[in-house]
Parts: C-alpha cells; sequence; structure tokens
C-alpha cells in the first residue's frame, strides 16, 4: 500500500452506501488489522505507534504512542481506554461525521488499542447532543459482538474486550479529559487535579488513557501499513492524515481528509473556494480555541509545528472560514458568549473572566465601549491566560488576544468616540 | 527583604533523608517531601493569599490565587503553578509575589476577578474585619476595581439548614464547605451545582435547574453535626449562622480560649462576647485533639447560661408557705449547713454531683462528702451504672494519661479500632472525626459492635457486628472462635477497644473487655459522654474511690488521703458508700436525712419514678444548681452556681488529657460549686481548701493518682433474653443533639437534629404499619418506625429526644424487654 496525498484513508469508505456496516466496512479491508494486532504483543503495538509518530488529533498533539507507554506494565487494577468522542469544540464536526460514517474503524481502534494498553473496557464518551450517532455507534458495537470482534476471547486470541457507549449530557468541558472522567463516574463533569494523571489514577483510580476518536481511528491504517507508509504522509514531526472540517463562507464546506501540513490555500480549492468570491478575512485553524488567522496565513502549513510559528495552534483542525461580511468584535463576542457559558466554574479566572469579558464585548458591540475597555479586555486575558486550571480559560482568550491583534481597528470603531450606526456590522463589508 | 548569602561559599548543608532542598524567593530551604509549596513558603515567613487551600483539606487548587513562579531543572515552567497544590522538590527554585512581578500580577489579576461578582457588601457582613477576602484583597488587590457591568446576582440568604445561611453572591466557590463536608465529616450534603458564574453552594433542595435561584431548601438540608465548621473556614461571609447573623461585629468582641463543657471529646475552643454576653463560640486549633473543628453541640449551644430562669440568688424553702423565697448567701448557707449536720448526724446525707463538673468541683465534692458529710455515698454517675463499673474504673480507668493510655493520636495510628456499645458520633463526636479520618487516610480498620449500620458505622467505612442488645459481652467473648481475622488483628501493635456509657447497662461486658485486652494486647479506653465524668473518677466522686484513685477499703490509702487534708487519723469513713441506686433507695424508703444534688436530671438516672420519690421523701434536699430542674422543686436549699463561662477550672477528657480553662466572663458574681462547697464546709466546720478552682486543683495535685491496686472487673455475662410475643429488646442511646438541658434556647441548632425515629428490622416491623408503641409497665413513647438492619426482635429509641424520653417513660434502658404494638394502639 502506498500513500497518495490525494487518495482519502480515514473517510475512503464514507461515501460507500450503508458505510456504516460491518458488511461495507470488511469488504474494505475493514477487521483486518486488528487480527495482525492481536497476533503480536501489545510492546510491538505501542512501538509501532511510537513509530509511526501517530499524534492526538483531540487537540493537544500529543504523541499516541508515548501515552500510550505511560500504562503500568501490571495489571494490578483493570486498565480503562476511554475515547473522547465529546466533540465540541466550536468549528469542529469529524469525530462525528466519523462515527456516523464509518463507526467500525473507530472499533476496530479501540481493540487493537485496549489489546496494546491491556485494557478490557473501553468506554466510549459520546457528546449527549448526538443521539443519531449514539444510535449508530450502539449498533455498530452490537455487529461487533454479534460477530465476535468484542467481547470474551475475541476471535480465539484470548484477548477479552467490552465497549461501553457513553452518552455526556452536554458540557464542553467533558472534552477536558479528566473532567469526562468525572462525568463518566457520574460526577460533576469538572477538571481534576494533576497529578496523579490519569494514566497513573484515571477512571475509578485506575489506569486509563483517553484517546480521541480520531486517534483511534487511524490505528488500525497503521497497523495495515505500517510505520513508514503512515510517515509518507504529512511532515516530518506531524505524520499522517487528518479530517480538516471546514465550515464558514466557502463553497462546498465539510469534512475533506488531507496530510497534515496541508494549507488553507490548498484545502480551500478542495471546498470549491470562498463562497461567492467574496473575499477571506480571517480564519481559526482549529477551532475558536485556536488563535484567529487572517489572509495572511493561507500558506501556514497546518500541522503542529507550522501553526505554532504562526502564532496559533493546529488544535482540532476545525477551519471556520469568515469573509469580509464578518465583523470581528462581533464574532469575538459570540465565541466569549460561548465559553462564558460553557465555562464549568471550578477555577477563578475562567469562571470570573469570560464572565467580565462577555459583558464588556456586549457592551462594545452594543456601540457602548471605550477605549480602555480594549486594553482591560488584554489585561483580563492576560489573566486568565496560562492561570485557569485547566486550558478552558486559555482558549477562551485566544479570540480575543487574536482578534484584537489583527483588527484592533474594529474594536477601536466600536468606541463611543467612534460610535459605528450599526455596531454588529462595524468592520465588515457591505 | 533580607537576601541569603551565597551558601554555596561556605559549604553545603546536608539535606536529611526524606527532605528536599529548593529555593523560594532566593532563600534556600530545606522542605520535608510531599509538603506543599505554599506551607513551605509560609515556614520562610512569606505568606501567600489563598481562599481554598486548608491544611487540613486535600488540596484543590481552585480559586487559583496562590500562583507563583516556579522554576525544574533549570527551565521555568510556562504557566504560574497553584503553590497550594504542587509539591516541593529538589532543585525547585520559587518566586512567589516578593520577587516575582508575574506571580504578583497573576495574584492581583485573580484578586480581582473575585471581586467583581462579589457584593463588597463588608459593612453589613458578619465577616466584615475578619475575612480572609477583606483582608487580602488589601494586601494583594487593586485599589480599586475595572469593573463596570453587571454583577451577577442570586436571592439570598438561603437557608441551607435551620442553623447555616448561604450567600450566594459572597461566595467565592473555593469549596472549603463541600471538601469539608466530603472528606471530613462525611455528610456531602452540600455540593457545587450549576456551571460558570452560575456555579454556586446548593443542596439537594436548592438543585432545581428550572428554578435554579428562587429554591429555598425544603425537606433534604444540610444535615451535619458538623454543619458549623463550614462557616468557621468559609473564607468569605457566604455562610452564616442563624445565631450569630447580623448579632455583633468581629472588632467588638472580646476572645477568651474555652473548653467544650458538652462531652468527654475535651475540645478546645474559643468563646466571643461582647458586654458581659456569649456571642458565639469557634473551634480552637488544637492538632492533639479537635485538630480545627467542633461539633455544632459545641458550637452553638451556650444559650443555656443566659437562659431568663437561671437561678442567680440563693433560695430557702419557707416553712410556712413552703415556697422557695431567695435569701442571702449567709442565709442560705446556715440553713444548709445546719439540715445537712442534722442529717449527717441523723440517718446520714448522701452526694449526688452529676457528670458534668470540672474535676476541681467534683473534688470539692467529692472531699465534703468525706470530711463535712463524713460518708462515702457518693456517686457522680446520674445514668445507668453497675457495681462492675466501679471495678472497672478503678481498675482500668483511673490514673490513664495521654502518656499511658490511648490518644487521639493512637486512634490515628491504629490498625484497628473495635467500638463496643458507643456511638460516636452522637456520643463523642470529635473521637467521631479522628476515626473517619484514620479510617480514609491510614487505612485503618474500624469496627463497630452495635446494632445497626448506624452513620458513623458508614461514614468510618466501618464494620458493623451486631448483636441483640446486652448480647454485646456474650459477642466479645465470641470473637476468640467467631472472628477470627478480628480477634489476630487486636493482637497487632497499637489495636484499640473503645467503649462508651451504655456499656455500664450490660452486665459482663466491662469484664469481658478486660480479659479480652489482657488475651490481645489491645489497649482499652473508656469514652464517656458527659465532659465531667472521667474528672470525677479521678476526684474521688465515687463510693468505692478517693481522691487519686485511692481505694477507701484501702487503710493506708485513707490514711494517706487523711495526712494529706490534715485531718485526724481514722476521721475518714472506712465503709465503701451506696451508689447512685444506693443512695436513690435509700432515701426513698426513708433510710437517708439528707441529700447534696449538683446538676442532674432525675430523668436521666435509672429509675426516674424512683429518683423523684427519693427527692420528695422527707429528706434535707441541698440543690447546687444554674436553672431551675426536678430537683428545684424539693429542694429545701437551692445555692446557685456558676456555668463554665463564669468560672475557671479543667476538664479531664476521655484520653485523661487535662483540659484547663479560665474565667471567660469575669464579675459576674457567680460562684462555681468548689467554691459554695468550700463556704457551706466551714459553716459545717469542715475545712475543704477549694475556695477557687486554682486551690482546689493544687489541693488535689498533692494527692497525685496512685498505681491502682483494684480487682479487675469480673462478672460473667447474662443469658441473652429472648422477647416474647409483642415483645422486642430495647436498644437505646442519646442522639447528639436532642432534649439534653444544655440545649435549651437554640431553635435553630434543634433544627438540625436528626429526625425521631424508631428503628427496626424489616420482620419486626411487618404489621406495625409505620408506626410503633413501645411500652413497659411505666408507660409508653410512639413513634414513626424506620426499617433497619437491625437484628430481629429489637427495637431502638432515641434516649432523649422530643417524644421519645426513654428513661422517663419506660423506666426501661439499653437490653430491656419491651412491648410493640402498632403505632397509637394500647
Amino acid at each position: 500500500m502506498t500513500a497518495d496525498p490525494i487518495t482519502p484513508v480515514l473517510t475512503k469508505r464514507w461515501l460507500l452506501p450503508q458505510s456504516w456496516r460491518l458488511a461495507t466496512y470488511e469488504k474494505l479491508e475493514g477487521y483486518t488489522a486488528f487480527r495482525k494486532a492481536l497476533a503480536g504483543t501489545p510492546e510491538q503495538l505501542v512501538q509501532l505507534v511510537k513509530d509511526a509518530g501517530l499524534r492526538g488529533r483531540g487537540g493537544a498533539g500529543f504523541p499516541a504512542g508515548v501515552k500510550w507507554s505511560f500504562m503500568p506494565p501490571n495489571e494490578d487494577k483493570p486498565h480503562y481506554l476511554v475515547i473522547n468522542a465529546d466533540e465540541g469544540e466550536p468549528g469542529t464536526c469529524k469525530d462525528i461525521p466519523l462515527m456516523m460514517a464509518d463507526p467500525h474503524s473507530l472499533i476496530e481502534g479501540c481493540i487493537i488499542a485496549a489489546y496494546a494498553m491491556r485494557s478490557h473496557h473501553c468506554f466510549i464518551y459520546v457528546r449527549g447532543e448526538v443521539p443519531h450517532c449514539i444510535r449508530r455507534l450502539n449498533s455498530a458495537v452490537r455487529e461487533a459482538y454479534a460477530a465476535g470482534y468484542l467481547g470474551k476471547d475475541i476471535i480465539g486470541s484470548g484477548f477479552d474486550l467490552d465497549i461501553t457507549v457513553h452518552a455526556g449530557a452536554g458540557a464542553y468541558i467533558c472534552g477536558e479529559e479528566t473532567a469526562l472522567l468525572d462525568s463518566l463516574e457520574g460526577r460533576r463533569g469538572q477538571p481534576r487535579l494533576k497529578p496523579p494523571f490519569p494514566a497513573a489514577s484515571g477512571l475509578y483510580a485506575a489506569p486509563t488513557t483517553v484517546n480521541n476518536v480520531e486517534t483511534i481511528a487511524s490505528v488500525p491504517f497503521i497497523v495495515n501499513g505500517g510505520a513508514d507508509w503512515f510517515r509518507e504522509m504529512g511532515s516530518e514531526k506531524s505524520p499522517g492524515p487528518k479530517i480538516f472540517s471546514i465550515s464558514g463562507h466557502v463553497e462546498r464546506p465539510g469534512q475533506y481528509e488531507a496530510p497534515l501540513g496541508t494549507t488553507l490555500r490548498e484545502l480551500l480549492e478542495l471546498c470549491g473556494g470562498m463562497k461567492d468570491g467574496i473575499p477571506l478575512k480571517f480564519w481559526t485553524p482549529g477551532g475558536s480555541s485556536t488563535p484567529l488567522f487572517t489572509a495572511e496565513h493561507l500558506d501556514v502549513p497546518l500541522d503542529f509545528e507550522g501553526a505554532a510559528e504562526a502564532g496559533s495552534m493546529l488544535g482540532t483542525t476545525a477551519v471556520q472560514v469568515f469573509n469580509e461580511t464578518v465583523s470581528v468584535p462581533w464574532a469575538v463576542m459570540k465565541w466569549t458568549q460561548f465559553y462564558e457559558h460553557e465555562s464549568c466554574g471550578k477555577c477563578t479566572p475562567c469562571r470570573e473572566g469570560t464572565y467580565w469579558m462577555a459583558q464588556i464585548l456586549e457592551r462594545m458591540v452594543e456601540g457602548r465601549g471605550t477605549e480602555e475597555d480594549i486594553d482591560t479586555l488584554l489585561d483580563v486575558c492576560d489573566n486568565v491566560l496560562g492561570r485557569s486550571f485547566c486550558a478552558l480559560g486559555d482558549g477562551a482568550v485566544s479570540p480575543i488576544t487574536s482578534g484584537i491583534k489583527y483588527f484592533r481597528d474594529e474594536f477601536l470603531a466600536l468606541c463611543e468616540k467612534n460610535r459605528a450606526g450599526k455596531p454588529e456590522l462595524v468592520g465588515a463589508q457591505r | 527583604m533580607t537576601i541569603a548569602p551565597d551558601k554555596a561559599a561556605t559549604g553545603e548543608t546536608p539535606v536529611p533523608e526524606g527532605y528536599v532542598k529548593l529555593t523560594i524567593d532566593g532563600e534556600e530551604v530545606i522542605a520535608p517531601k510531599g509538603e506543599l509549596l505554599i506551607r513551605t513558603a509560609e515556614r520562610l515567613g512569606t505568606v501567600i493569599p489563598r481562599f481554598c487551600d486548608h491544611p487540613l483539606l486535600d488540596p484543590a487548587g481552585a480559586c487559583r490565587q496562590c500562583l507563583v513562579e516556579v522554576e525544574m531543572g533549570g527551565r521555568p515552567m510556562p504557566k504560574p503553578q497553584a503553590s497550594c497544590t504542587m509539591t516541593v522538590a529538589d532543585g525547585m527554585v520559587v518566586k512567589t509575589q516578593r520577587t516575582s512581578p508575574v506571580a504578583d500580577k497573576a495574584q492581583q489579576g485573580v484578586m480581582e476577578l473575585l471581586l467583581i461578582n462579589h457584593p463588597l457588601d463588608c459593612p453589613i457582613c458578619d465577616k466584615g474585619g475578619e475575612c480572609p477576602l477583606q483582608n487580602q484583597a488589601m494586601a494583594h488587590g487593586r485599589p480599586d476595581s475595572r469593573f463596570r457591568d453587571t454583577k451577577r446576582t442570586f436571592p439570598k440568604p438561603l437557608p441551607i439548614s435551620s442553623q447555616v445561611l448561604l450567600d450566594r453572591e459572597r461566595c467565592v466557590l473555593c469549596q472549603r464547605c463541600t471538601r469539608f463536608s466530603d472528606q471530613i465529616a462525611g455528610d456531602p450534603f452540600i455540593e457545587l451545582l450549576e456551571r460558570g458564574v452560575h456555579q454556586q453552594i446548593g443542596t439537594a433542595e436548592t438543585a432545581d435547574v428550572l428554578d435554579m435561584a428562587s429554591r429555598t431548601s425544603g425537606g433534604k438540608p444540610f444535615h451535619s453535626y458538623y454543619s458549623g465548621n463550614t462557616i468557621q473556614i468559609c473564607p468569605v461571609g457566604a455562610l452564616t449562622s442563624a445565631q450569630y447573623r447580623f448579632r455583633s461585629r468581629p472588632f467588638d468582641l472580646v476572645s477568651s480560649p474555652n473548653v467544650c463543657e458538652h462531652c468527654a471529646s475535651g475540645c478546645a475552643g474559643r468563646t466571643d462576647f461582647r458586654r458581659g454576653r456569649v456571642m458565639r463560640r469557634l473551634a480552637g486549633d488544637d492538632p492533639e485533639v479537635n485538630e480545627e473543628w467542633l461539633c455544632d453541640k459545641g458550637r452553638f449551644a451556650f444559650r443555656y447560661a443566659q437562659a431568663a430562669d437561671r437561678l442567680r440568688r440563693p433560695m430557702v424553702r419557707d416553712r410556712e408557705s413552703g415556697e422557695l423565697v431567695e435569701v442571702p448567701w449567709t442565709e442560705a448557707l446556715r440553713a444548709a449547713s445546719e439540715g445537712l449536720t442534722k442529717a449527717r448526724d441523723g440517718r446520714g446525707a448522701a452526694v449526688l454531683p452529676g457528670g458534668r463538673l470540672t474535676v476541681e468541683d467534683a473534688y470539692a465534692y467529692s472531699k465534703f462528702a468525706r470530711i463535712a458529710l463524713r460518708t462515702n455515698d457518693i456517686d457522680f454517675r446520674a445514668r445507668a451504672h453497675s457495681p462492675e463499673e466501679l471495678d472497672f474504673l478503678a481498675s482500668r480507668v483511673v490514673g490513664t494519661t495521654p502518656e499511658n493510655g490511648v490518644t487521639y493520636s493512637a486512634l490515628e495510628q491504629a490498625p484497628l479500632v473495635l467500638c463496643v456499645a458507643f456511638e460516636p458520633e452522637e456520643e463523642s463526636p470529635i473521637v467521631f472525626l479522628r476515626l473517619r479520618k484514620a479510617a480514609r487516610d491510614k487505612d485503618t480498620r474500624v469496627v463497630h459492635l452495635g446494632q445497626w449500620t448506624t452513620a458513623a458505622v458508614r461514614k468510618t467505612f466501618g464494620e458493623l457486628l451486631a448483636c441483640v442488645p446486652g448480647g454485646e459481652a456474650a459477642a466479645i467473648e465470641g470473637i476468640a472462635q467467631h472472628a477470627t481475622d478480628l480477634d489476630e488483628q487486636l493482637k497487632a501493635d497499637g489495636a484499640v477497644v473503645l467503649v462508651g456509657e451504655r456499656a455500664a447497662e450490660i452486665p459482663g461486658l466491662f469484664s469481658a473487655l478486660h480479659r479480652l485486652s489482657e488475651r490481645t494486647g489491645a489497649r482499652l479506653a473508656w469514652i464517656p459522654r458527659r465532659a465531667g465524668e472521667r474528672g470525677a473518677v479521678e476526684a474521688g466522686a465515687l463510693p468505692t474511690l478517693l481522691p487519686g484513685g485511692r481505694a477507701v477499703a484501702d487503710a493506708a490509702a485513707r490514711a494517706e488521703v487523711e495526712r494529706s487534708w490534715g485531718i485526724e487519723a481514722g476521721a475518714l469513713p472506712g465503709r465503701e458508700g451506696r451508689d447512685t441506686s444506693g443512695i436513690v433507695a435509700a432515701a426513698a424508703a426513708g433510710e437517708l436525712d439528707g441529700l447534696l444534688v449538683g446538676g442532674l436530671d432525675p430523668d436521666d438516672l435509672p429509675d426516674p419514678a424512683l429518683a423523684r420519690r427519693a427527692l420528695a421523701a422527707d429528706c434535707f434536699v441541698v440543690s447546687l444548681e444554674m436553672r431551675p430542674s426536678a430537683v428545684t422543686e424539693h429542694a429545701d436549699v437551692v445555692l446557685p452556681i456558676a456555668p463554665v463561662d463564669e468560672k475557671s477550672g479543667s476538664f479531664l477528657n476521655w484520653e485523661g488529657r487535662r483540659r484547663e480553662f479560665s474565667v471567660t466572663l469575669e464579675g459576674t458574681g457567680a460562684l462555681p460549686d468548689c467554691r459554695v462547697l468550700d463556704t457551706l464546709g466551714v459553716e459545717m466546720d469542715a475545712d475543704l481548701f477549694t475556695q477557687t478552682p486554682a486551690a482546689a486543683a493544687g489541693d488535689l495535685e498533692r494527692l497525685a493518682v496512685r498505681a491502682p491496686n483494684a480487682g479487675a472487673p469480673d462478672v460473667p455475662h447474662a443469658q441473652p433474653v429472648t422477647p416474647g410475643e409483642g415483645q422486642a429488646v430495647l436498644a437505646t442511646w442519646r442522639q447528639l443533639l436532642d432534649d439534653g438541658s444544655l440545649q435549651i434556647d437554640e431553635p435553630h441548632l434543634a433544627g438540625t437534629a436528626r429526625p425521631v425515629l424508631a428503628r427496626m428490622s424489616k420482620a419486626t416491623a411487618a404489621g406495625l404499619g409505620g408506626q410503633v408503641t413501645v411500652s413497659t409497665d411505666r408507660g409508653s413513647v410512639t413513634l414513626p418506625v424506620e426499617v433497619a438492619d437491625l437484628p430481629d426482635g429489637v427495637v431502638w429509641l432515641p434516649a432523649n429526644s422530643d417524644g421519645s424520653k426513654v428513661r422517663a417513660s419506660l423506666g426501661a434502658g439499653h437490653g430491656a424487654v419491651v412491648s410493640i404494638a402498632a403505632g397509637g394502639a394500647r
């Protein structure tokens, strides 16, 4: 198998009729990788994933193989594999389509990953707002049980694995891995103090690894194709294919698979360019928690290093594209309202900071801002960034600081002395 | 600040095993592994501001107020770190707000954020003047806020129990209260609700998301015996007590250390008073005893001393009218002296001092009985008691101290604690907290020999060994055969057995425990319920014991006491006296001419009806009391005495630890028992030398405790009783919050008492229809039934709660056979 950057990997089955059925999956190499995996040792699998350089697709980009190797070698306590399918980052729409179109790739990935980490119980924590996806995943899990791919002594290998699909109850914070674990245990979803890290004391205080859906769904392909094949795609430090969820003012929004390191310019070509030809104004490379980019950044390679070098983050590769008809302060206000609504409340900076910043932005958009408000916003951002308990607070300030950085004029235009006629349209081309 | 000199030049300081070396603000410091940065800095004198951090709670890292800059292995960490969650490490370089502009700005930023939604109502807030938020905002905050938008508001106050009121606007969501309730008390009735800026503390009743801000608590409030601690550890004025709210300002209060008079835990506390009136009580900080906690009874039950009916002037019964009339002290003392002298010279006078005295007061009663009344008829035990218990007290209890006996820290270190006939949460709530801590933090195994899985069993992660009431002794005897793992663990180093006051109602139990302890080596401790009992043993307020554990029957011991007291050789009566039951029976039978009674309630005695007959008999009764009681009705002379706030003295707690306290409210004119007895003694030509508590303590000290040489209790255990048709065996003990006389005038406290219910097994409850009437030939108690895991044929009643006064109504106690019938039926 050789890799062609245009040939889809993760999404190759998506357009087949009934792509979510086990039979369809098996027609296209489905459930071949886990047979190879179960024939090997857990150590070999961890090494393979390390060699492939697979990095976490949930946003932080932590090397998956390294994460797996944190699991203790003994089994004094049960080991748990938890799949983070609480896809909640604004703009992100890759895991849910993946689970809708190709749930078995996730399930096969779970079998391989669980085997590699000596886990016999895997939980898939799906965000509660997507019942159709949960139904489909549940039915796929049932199919896999019926085929003998889950349960006791999987295909005679002696390996046991159960998968439980669990629906969240609608909180962005539960995408944070320790809050997810608390929620899964039936508690209030709020991030836990680390250390101990999940690999030492995670779900029910037992060794646990939390991985993103797309990360795990990539694993069967690595097992089948090998580390070198995987590394043919993407860049040296960020190898492999990635699903970009492109939304906003483009001709054909949707999920586009491309190797890591693809630029927005290339992605725009894939999705038919800017809608109605109205020029690009700003965009997020990986969801609203990643600092904004502008048209200057069209050629930034979208991999973990490239995005970071350009002053943002790759995040979840949720590319939200905004054209010139959108006011930046208004968009930033909407995002900030989201963070205010979703702040879990545990720590002061995020809880109070998002509440304050949302009010300032709302006031500015109403045309009652002052120049001093811009300084206050930036200073409050400084007091939230890196001061909050988890990364939610860091994400919350990204749109504000980057928005002011690139579009300060629009914020100034909202201020009292420049009171605009239609504040929600400040900076927007008419 | 002073920068430490370059240590490298002067040679390295050796780092002991288990310690690490780090640098804080340029100063090298050696700290034990595992210590939190915030504490290490504090030892250096740098106080890092904090809200959620509390040394006795698990770290939370929620408030983010304590951020500092940290460098590890030469690499600065990218974000400031919470010093309340990060432990010290070798080579760590820490910069606090003193040396790091980043840390200082982070702290100022968090403080500003904490205040944006805070109402800033310090001038009307109870906490104003002693508020960590106020103080730290002054020290680490901006002079003014940049916030000019709308604050988040909540209806307030929200009563989360009858005693605790919540102001959600003032709350900084540090989670100290929820963590205390969850971790320390084991009563997680309060929890964080909602999220973001709407996050709030609430109970199950306030959790309605549809109507979240306007609910007040209803059926399931903050029912915890320890709820008051949340008020004290709240770093803002969010939690206030119904009792103290809006009553005073901290700077108007005078604070005085106290020792709690309610139970034998011996808690250190602080009494705050204003213009001669106690306004509130707080927990003191005593790591050896109550750490920083106090039960709600100790915190809130002090208004009894301010009761309108407090006795302030002596009274003598007028011969003609039969009424008590106020008279001057001289007249009252003369009348008391004449009456008691006559009684002594007639058929004798006896002393019932009660179990709530200070050591000094108990000693005065003890000495008064021996010298002025020339009798050993004295017994402090105003409760069920037995001769077996006397042997136990003489052989196993008197003379134990924290140095040679079981202590709180011994409980914490013990591999196993066996609680026998002892309900820790109800009878000694701070012992309960320590048992829970031991079980939670140190994996101590806690086994309860009782009747059902009480809250304390659950919250100490304990195991229940269930037996029929009265069967405890047999159960202890059976451990060797039937619970071999327990038997093995009792032999382990540090194993402890705790026994409560109820043991006196179970024949053979003290003997069985003594044998168990001798056989296994487990250490045995007696935890009485009342604060004065342990001290009264030492003071010799017992018919068989003189002060210092000297046996009445021992001529050499008597001679020693006679020499110390400077009285004629042979003056001390050599015959052992009568115990409480014996005294009461004798008085009722007309065999006694006088009774000197301290603070006791006839309804606490084994036979309340007999006790009332004894008081009503033709017997001269002198009552030393604070408030009118059932004794007052029959007293010939009533002498008012001081409550603890108005006197000094000491209690011995269950460990035998001396808990000394001084006068809180000076100059009220109220006299301690020892002073009254001393003067009464003078009237009777007996010199007690107990004019002041200090004098009494000095006098007692000369009678240092002698190694007890009393015989161990040796009573066979009783055969188990089998209840007949329509009968059950009664299990009963007191709830912490009940109708005790020291809890009067505290409706808010009473509102947090546990519901008054009868408990029995499902089978026993069958056919009763939800309500049971428990009766004896004396009377009955009718209560709703709650099914619990009691042995069949057993009914549990709270001993002294509203609607369930077991002694007074039934004349029966733990282990008695009672009749049960469907509620209301006769």
